[in-house]
C-alpha cells in the first residue's frame, strides 16, 4: 500500500510552523496518520496535542542531568550479574556481559576481554554458500602448524614443512601458494619437493634451526591477525553471516565480499580509529544499551547518550575515570576528591591552579550551594523596598 | 534563620602555590627549636612543638599570638617554623625536580634547547590554551628534546644524565647530587624559563621544592589528648616533627662541630627521612615511620587520603545534626508519602520557629501545652524544647522542663526563637543507604506513633531498596522554609513515582496487595454484601454499588465492581493482564470503560510497580496527587481482600499427585538415559562436535541441554497439576511474589547445579566426591538434583547444591564493591553536568556537551517509556472526540 505520505508530511509541517517537533516524532505522526486514514481536522488536532504534550514533557533548564543520568546507570548495575561469558546470537561464541561488560565500556578499554564481529556479507556473497566460506577463510587466522607438519632432520639441519591435503583443501590453499608464503621468510631458501615444502637454512646451525622452525608454526599462512576462529550461520532472511572471535575491524573491512557498512565489532577503540568518533559513540550507546537490556534492565537510552557523549567531546575516547574524563577536570578539589588526592594538590600548587568553585565538589568541599538545579537560581529579595511598598 | 537578612558571603576562587622560604617564615609564629613538647609542671614550653604561640587546645587558655581562646572567638592556631640545617628535598616534588634537572644546564641553568626551539615551544603552548587541548605533551617533549641534548647550546657544558634513585636521592652521572647542590642548580633556572616546566613563576620557584624551612602545623590541627590516667599522648604529626627537630638539632651540632663528613652526610640523610616519612609515610622504598606501639604513624598525605581521609570524609561528606535512625517496620494502613515517626524521635528532634506577632499565641500554647493537666492523658503532644532568646550580640539558649515552663512562658517576647518539637504534618527526608538513586531520599510528611520504629507503606519499598529484615534508615527533619518549600515541590514520594530512569512508575502493589486485587477480580469474583461492606469501609467509599441477588436471595455485588470504585470516571483502556499474559482470548484482556472495569484480572500488569499499566495511565492523566491516593487506597484494598477471603501458603501448596510423580521420575530416567548414550557416544569418539568447539565441550553442551530440559519438563508436569486455586501459583502468577520456576522446583526437580556457567566438576581427582567412579561423566556425579525441595535433597544433591549457592553469595559480594566504584566514577564524571537555559547541556566551564539534551530535550521521567508522546494514546483521545 503505497500511499503517498509527502502530502501529509506536508501538511503536518504546517501545522508545527515554528514551533519544534523532533524529526523522530514527525515521522510517527506522518505513518500513523496514514495507517489510522486520520481527516485533515483529525490530524490538526493531533498534532496541536502532540506539540502540547511534547512541550511539558521537555526537561527542566538547570535539571541535573548528569547525575541523574550517572545513578540511572549505577543503580541497576547492582543488579546485574556478574557472570561473564554467555552467548551471544551465537551460541559458539563466549561473549563478556553483564556487569564486567559494562564496565569495560565505560573503561574506554583499549581491547575487550572478549572481542569479537559480525560480519556482514555484500549480496553476491551472503546468498552463496561456497563463497561466503572463501571470505571466512581470508579471515580466519590459520597458522602453518595447523594445516602441515613441520619436521626438523637433526643430521643435516633442515626441516620440512608436510601440509595435510584435506585440510589445505579445506582452507581453499595449494601448496604452491605456501610455497610463496614461506619463501618470503628471512635466513632461508625453500623448495617444493612433490607433496613436500623442503627447507634449508642459509647458516645452519642449532639454534637457526630450532628459532626458525618455532618461526615456521606460528607462520601465518591466511587471514586476519587477531582472529582466532570464525563461524558461519545461515541467518533467516540475511543469508551467511560470518561470526568471529577476536577483533581487527581495519583488516576485516579491506577484505572482497565484506560489507563495510554493516560489519561491527564490540571493540570501541577499534571502530573510534576506524571509522571515527561519531561512530564510537554510537557504538557506546549501542553497546552499553544492550548489555543492559540483556540483563532486563530498561534504562533510558538519554542516559546512556550522555555518557557516550562526556566519553567523545573532544574527539578521542576517553574513560570515566582518573585517566579520563575525572583526570581532566578544571577544578583542584574536585580532582583530589577523586583520587590520587595528594599529587594533585602539590601539582595544583606547583602551577598556581585556580578553583573557580564552579562545579559541585568545590562547593561542597567549600560549604556553597551548588551550582546544579535550584541552586543555580540566585534570587534575592529587596526587603527596603519591599517595606516602602 | 540566621543569614535571614544577611546574604552569605561567596568564595570567588581558591588559588593554589608553593610556599616560599621566606613566606613560612613570615607567617611563622614562632621558630621551634626544642624537641620537647610540655615541661614537668605540664606547661607548654616556650619554642617547642606545643608553644602556645602557635594556638591553644585546652578550652580557657589563651592563645600568645592573638589572645583569643579556642571554641568561641575561634582562635584558629598559627603556624611555626623549624630551621632545616641543610636542605631537604620535598618528595612530592622529586618527579619535577627531576624534570628540571634534565631540562636546563648545572652552569648556566638555561633550557637544554636552543633559543629558536623554545620560541616555538612557547607558541605550542599558546596554542593550546586557545584550542583547550592537554598541555601534558608539550612538556614532555621539552624534557625528551633536552635529554637528547649533550653539551649545553648556551655556555657549552657536557650534560650530565640525571637519575633519580626513589625516593628521593638524584643523581648526575651516577654521582650522587646533595640537596643543597640540587637546590643550588635550580636557584639559577631563569623566570623566563619555568613556563616550559610546567611552573607558574607567579606561584612557585623550582628552588622552593627544596625545603630549608619547615612550617610546623597549629596546635590545633594536631591536639595532644589527655588520658584518663593523666599521661598526655601527642598526635601523631607531633611525634614525627619531634624527630626532625632532634636530627635537625644533631646535625647542627656535629656540623658545627666540624664533626667527619661520613657522620654529617648519615645524619643528613636521616633527616631527610623523616622529612620525607612528615609529608608521605606511604613512600615506597622506604619503610614507613612507625609508633612505639608498631603502628605506621599518620601523617600529612595520609591524613588527606582515601576514603577515610580529609578530603572524602570530611570535605566531600559531612555530618548532619536533626537527624535519627532507627529499624524500619510496614504498615498499609499509613499513606505512601507518611512516615510513623516513634515518639521518642519525636521529641528529640525540633524545628525552629521565630516569635511573631502573628504566632505569638501559638508559641505560647507550644511552648506549655506539654505540661498542661488536660494533655496528661494523650499520648504525645509537641511541646518545645529550647527558647534561644537574643540580647545584643549574646545569644542565650533555655532549655524548657517543667518546672521553668511558665516563667519562660512570661518572659515569651517577639523576636526570640522557640525549637519546637516534632508534629504531625512536619516535612521529613527520609533515606536508606546505600543511596544509589534520587529516589534513595524522599520527603515524607510526619505522623507520630508509638513504640520505637520508623513505619512506611510497602508500596515505598523498592525505590528505597528496603526490606524488614532489620534494615535502619535515615531521618532528617527540614530546618528552614527554602528547604521545606524545595522538599515539597521536589522530593516528597509522590513527585517521585514515575522513575527519571526509564519514565515508568518505580512505586506500585507489591505482594499482598496484588494477591488481594487478583482474589477481587479473578473470574467474576463475588462478594456478600456485608463483607463487601467491610472492603469499601476500607478505602472509604461512599456511594451506590450494582447489587445483584443469587438464587439463595443472597445479595452479593462483584468484587471488580468495587475495584472500579477507585477508577477515576472518565477512564477508558485496554491491555493484556499478566496472568494470561501467554493466551491471546478476551479473558486475557483487561477492559476498563468510564471507569469501570468490565473485565480482565487486576495483577501486577495493573498495579504493580515498573509494569503496571493502569498506574502508570492514572498518574499521567490525573496527576500525581491522584496517583498517590490510587496506591494508597489500592494497598488497603488489597490487603482487606486478603483478609476477608482468605490467603495462605503451605508446604502442601507443592503436593503434586502420585502419577504425576511419577511422571516426572519417567522424564528424568529418559534424561538420564539420553545423557548416557551422549557419554557412550563421546567415549566411542561417535560424538560429532559442534563447530570450533572440541567433543569436552560438545558433550558439555549437550548435556546441560539435556539437565535444562529435564527440569523444564517437570516444571511443566507439575504446572499442570498446580492450578489457579493455589495460593503459591497465584503469587507466581499475578507477579506478586515468586515465580513458577521456584514452584517447579518445589514440586518437580530442582536442575541442574551451576558453578562458572559450567557442571559442578572440581573436587577430588577426576571426580566431584568419592561417592562417584572417577571418570563419571554422569548426570547425579556432576552436579544434577533430580529432587525436589519439597522430596529433599541426597546428600551429594545437597552438597553440589550448596556449591551453587555459593557462588551466588561470593557473586553477589563482589557484584556490590565492583558496581559501586563504577558508579562512583560516573558520578564523578558527570556530576557538574547540567542543562543550560537555552537547551544545551554542559559541564562546569561551559563546554557544550551536547547542543540538546538527548537528542529531543525529553526529560526521561516524563517520557513515556522513553518516547516523548504516547502518540497511540493522543490519536485514540482524536478519534474519539473528532
Amino acid at each position: 500500500m503505497a500511499v503517498d505520505t509527502s502530502e501529509i508530511r506536508k501538511e503536518i509541517k504546517k501545522i508545527v510552523g515554528k514551533k519544534f517537533l523532533p524529526l523522530k516524532i514527525i515521522d510517527e505522526l506522518v505513518e500513523k496518520s496514514v495507517k489510522e486514514n486520520l481527516t485533515k481536522e483529525q490530524i490538526r488536532e493531533l498534532v496541536k496535542r502532540t506539540i502540547e504534550i511534547y512541550e511539558r514533557n521537555l526537561i527542566d533548564p538547570s535539571e541535573a542531568c548528569g547525575i541523574v543520568g550517572a545513578q540511572s546507570i549505577g543503580e541497576p548495575g547492582t543488579q546485574m550479574t556478574m557472570r561473564t561469558f554467555h552467548y551471544a546470537g551465537v551460541a559458539e561464541i563466549n561473549v563478556t556481559l553483564g556487569l564486567p561488560r559494562l564496565i569495560e565500556i565505560v573503561d574506554a578499554r583499549s581491547i575487550p576481554s572478549t572481542p569479537m564481529m559480525n560480519i556482514y556479507l555484500k549480496d553476491k556473497y551472503r546468498k552463496n554458500a561456497e563463497l561466503a566460506k572463501k571470505v571466512a577463510n581470508q579471515i580466519e587466522l590459520t597458522e602453518l602448524n595447523e594445516i602441515a607438519e613441520i619436521e626438523t632432520d637433526l643430521t643435516d639441519l633442515t626441516i620440512t614443512v608436510k601440509p595435510d591435503k584435506d585440510t589445505l583443501n579445506k582452507k581453499g590453499l595449494t601448496i604452491e601458494e605456501l610455497f610463496e608464503i614461506i619463501k618470503k621468510m628471512k635466513k632461508i631458501s625453500a623448495e617444493i619437493r612433490g607433496d613436500e615444502i623442503f627447507i634449508a637454512l642459509d647458516e645452519p646451525s642449532y639454534k637457526n634451526l630450532l628459532d626458525i622452525s618455532e618461526k615456521l608454526k606460528l607462520l601465518k599462512v591466511k587471514g586476519v591477525e587477531g582472529i582466532n576462529r570464525v563461524i558461519i550461520r545461515n541467518e533467516p532472511g540475511e543469508g551467511y553471516v560470518i561470526y568471529s572471535e577476536g577483533s581487527n575491524l581495519e583488516e576485516v573491512l579491506k577484505i572482497e565480499g565484506v560489507d563495510p557498512y554493516r560489519t561491527i565489532t564490540n571493540d570501541v577503540q577499534a571502530v573510534g580509529r576506524v571509522l571515527g568518533i561519531e561512530a564510537a559513540r554510537n557504538m557506546i550507546i549501542q553497546e552499553a544499551y544492550n548489555t543492559l537490556s540483556e540483563q532486563g534492565l530498561n534504562v533510558d537510552k538519554r542516559h546512556i547518550m550522555l555518557v557516550a557523549d562526556i566519553m567523545t567531546v573532544d574527539g578521542s575516547i576517553k574513560a570515566i575515570g582518573r585517566h579520563g574524563v575525572s583526570g581532566e577536570k578544571a577544578s583542584v578539589l574536585s580532582r583530589a576528591a577523586f583520587e590520587i588526592t595528594v599529587n594533585h594538590l602539590l601539582d595544583a600548587g606547583r602551577r598556581g591552579e585556580k578553583d573557580t568553585l564552579e562545579g559541585v565538589s568545590e562547593n561542597i568541599i567549600v560549604g556553597q550551594p551548588v551550582n546544579l538545579g535550584t541552586g543555580a537560581i540566585q534570587l534575592v529579595m529587596k526587603r527596603e523596598k519591599m517595606k516602602r511598598d | 534563620m540566621e543569614g535571614a537578612n544577611s546574604i552569605t558571603k561567596k568564595i570567588d576562587y581558591i588559588e593554589f602555590t608553593l610556599l616560599s622560604p621566606s613566606e613560612i617564615r613570615k607567617m611563622s609564629a614562632t621558630k621551634v627549636i626544642t624537641a620537647d613538647t610540655y615541661d614537668e609542671d605540664g606547661f607548654p614550653i616556650s619554642m617547642g612543638l606545643m608553644d602556645p604561640k602557635m594556638g591553644v587546645v585546652e578550652p580557657g587558655l589563651r592563645c600568645k599570638t592573638c589572645g583569643q581562646r579556642v571554641g568561641k572567638d575561634k582562635c584558629p592556631g598559627h603556624f611555626g617554623h623549624i630551621d632545616l640545617a641543610m636542605p631537604v628535598i620535598h618528595v612530592g616534588h622529586v618527579k619535577t625536580i627531576r624534570d628540571c634537572l634534565r631540562a636546563t644546564c648545572r652552569e648556566c641553568g638555561r633550557l637544554l634547547i636552543t633559543d629558536k626551539r623554545r620560541e616555538e615551544f612557547l607558541e605550542e603552548l599558546k596554542r593550546c590554551d586557545e584550542t583547550g587541548r592537554s598541555k601534558h605533551y608539550v612538556y614532555r617533549a621539552v624534557i625528551d628534546e633536552a635529554r637528547k641534548v649533550e653539551s649545553c647550546p648556551h655556555c657549552g657544558r657536557a650534560v650530565g644524565k640525571i637519575e633519580l634513585d626513589k625516593p628521593t636521592t638524584l643523581r648526575e652521572n651516577g654521582k650522587k647530587l646533595t640537596p643543597s647542590e640540587v637546590r643550588e642548580w635550580l636557584e639559577k633556572i631563569r623566570d623566563e624559563d619555568l613556563p616550559l616546566l610546567d611552573i607558574n613563576r607567579n606561584a612557585a620557584r623550582p628552588e622552593w621544592m627544596v625545603l630549608t624551612v619547615l612550617p610546623v602545623p597549629p596546635v590545633t590541627v594536631r591536639p595532644s589528648v589527655t588520658l584518663q590516667s593523666g599521661e598526655r599522648s601527642e598526635d601523631d604529626l607531633t611525634h614525627k616533627l619531634v624527630d626532625v627537630i632532634r636530627i635537625n638539632q644533631r646535625l647542627q651540632e656535629n656540623r658545627d662541630a666540624g664533626a667527619p663528613q661520613l657522620i654529617v652526610e648519615d645524619l643528613w640523610e636521616l633527616l631527610q627521612y623523616h622529612v620525607t616519612t612528615y609529608l608521605d609515610n606511604q613512600t615506597s622504598g622506604i619503610p614507613p615511620a612507625r609508633h612505639r606501639s608498631g603502628r605506621p604513624l599518620k601523617t600529612i598525605a595520609q591524613r588527606l587520603k582515601g576514603k577515610e581521609g580529609r578530603f572524602r570524609s570530611n570535605l566531600s561528606g559531612k555530618r548532619v545534626n536533626f537527624s535519627a535512625r532507627t529499624v524500619i517496620s510496614p504498615d498499609p494502613n499509613l499513606s505512601i508519602n507518611e512516615i510513623g515517626v516513634p515518639i521518642k524521635v519525636a521529641e528529640e528532634l525540633t524545628v525552629p520557629v521565630r516569635v511573631t506577632n502573628y504566632n505569638f499565641d501559638w508559641c505560647k500554647k507550644m511552648l506549655i501545652q506539654k505540661f498542661l493537666p488536660e494533655n496528661a492523658q494523650k499520648e504525645y503532644v509537641p511541646g518545645v524544647n529550647y527558647v534561644i532568646k537574643t540580647a545584643g550580640n549574646i545569644r542565650r539558649r533555655i532549655k524548657i522542663t517543667e518546672k521553668n515552663a511558665e516563667t519562660m512562658l512570661e518572659k515569651l517576647e517577639i523576636g526570640d526563637i522557640i525549637e519546637r518539637q516534632l508534629m504531625d504534618g512536619d516535612l521529613v527526608l527520609f533515606n536508606r543507604q546505600p543511596s544509589l538513586h534520587r529516589m534513595s531520599m524522599m520527603a515524607h510528611r510526619v505522623k507520630v506513633v508509638p513504640y520505637k520504629t520508623f513505619r512506611f507503606n510497602l508500596c515505598v519499598c523498592p525505590p528505597y531498596n528496603a526490606d524488614f529484615d532489620g534494615d535502619e534508615m535515615n531521618l532528617h527533619l527540614l530546618q528552614g522554609e527554602e528547604a521545606k518549600a524545595e522538599a515539597e515541590i521536589l522530593m516528597k514520594v509522590q513527585e517521585n513515582i514515575l522513575s527519571p530512569r526509564f519514565g515508568g512508575p518505580i512505586i506500585g502493589g507489591i505482594h499482598d496487595i496484588i494477591s488481594g486485587c487478583f482474589l477481587l477480580t479473578h473470574k467474576d469474583r463475588k462478594v456478600r454484601l456485608d463483607k463487601a461492606s467491610y472492603l469499601l469501609a476500607a478505602i472509604d467509599y461512599k456511594g451506590d454499588l450494582p447489587i445483584h441477588v443469587d438464587e439463595n436471595g443472597e445479595r452479593y455485588v462483584y468484587g471488580r465492581d468495587i475495584f472500579s470504585t477507585l477508577l477515576p470516571k472518565d477512564l477508558t483502556m485496554k491491555y493484556k493482564s499478566k496472568v494470561y499474559a501467554d493466551r491471546d482470548t478476551s479473558e486475557a484482556y483487561v477492559v476498563i470503560k468510564k471507569g469501570v472495569l468490565k473485565q480482565g484480572t487486576i495483577d501486577e500488569n495493573s498495579i504493580g510497580a515498573f509494569k503496571g499499566k493502569l498506574l502508570d495511565r492514572i498518574l499521567r492523566d490525573y496527576g500525581m496527587d491522584a496517583g498517590r491516593e490510587f496506591i494508597d487506597k489500592v494497598t488497603r484494598l488489597g490487603i482487606a481482600a486478603c483478609t476477608i477471603f482468605g490467603f495462605t501458603t503451605s508446604i502442601d501448596d507443592e503436593d503434586i499427585p502420585e502419577e504425576a510423580k511419577l511422571k516426572i521420575q519417567e522424564g528424568l530416567e529418559e534424561a538420564m538415559e539420553k545423557i548416557k548414550q551422549l557419554i557412550h557416544a563421546y567415549e566411542n569418539d561417535e560424538l560429532e562436535a559442534l563447530p570450533g568447539r572440541s567433543p569436552e565441550e560438545t558433550l558439555e553442551m549437550e548435556i546441560m541441554k539435556v539437565t535444562g530440559k529435564a527440569r523444564d519438563m517437570a516444571g511443566e508436569i507439575a504446572g499442570e497439576h498446580l492450578g489457579l486455586e493455589n495460593s503459591a501459583v497465584i503469587m507466581a502468577k499475578s507477579g506478586a511474589r515468586g515465580s513458577m520456576l521456584n514452584l517447579s522446583q518445589m514440586s518437580g526437580c530442582v536442575g541442574q547445579q551451576a558453578v562458572r556457567g559450567e557442571r559442578i566438576h572440581r573436587g577430588y581427582k577426576h571426580r566431584t566426591l568419592p561417592h562417584f567412579k572417577k571418570g563419571d561423566l554422569g548426570a547425579q556425579a556432576k552436579g544434577f538434583v533430580a529432587s525436589s525441595y519439597k522430596r529433599g535433597l541426597t546428600p551429594t544433591e545437597y552438597f553440589f547444591h550448596s556449591m551453587g549457592g555459593r557462588e551466588g553469595l561470593v557473586d553477589t559480594a563482589v557484584r556490590t564493591s565492583r558496581s559501586g566504584y563504577m558508579q562512583r566514577r560516573l558520578i564523578n564524571a558527570l556530576e557538574d553536568i547540567r542543562v543550560e537555559e537555552d537547551g544545551s547541556v554542559r559541564d562546569a566551564s561551559g563546554k557544550i556537551i551536547q547542543f540538546i539534551y538527548g537528542e529531543d530535550g525529553v526529560d526521561p521521567a516524563r517520557s513515556y517509556n522513553g518516547d516523548a508522546v504516547d502518540i497511540d494514546s493522543v490519536i485514540a483521545d482524536v478519534k474519539g472526540e473528532i
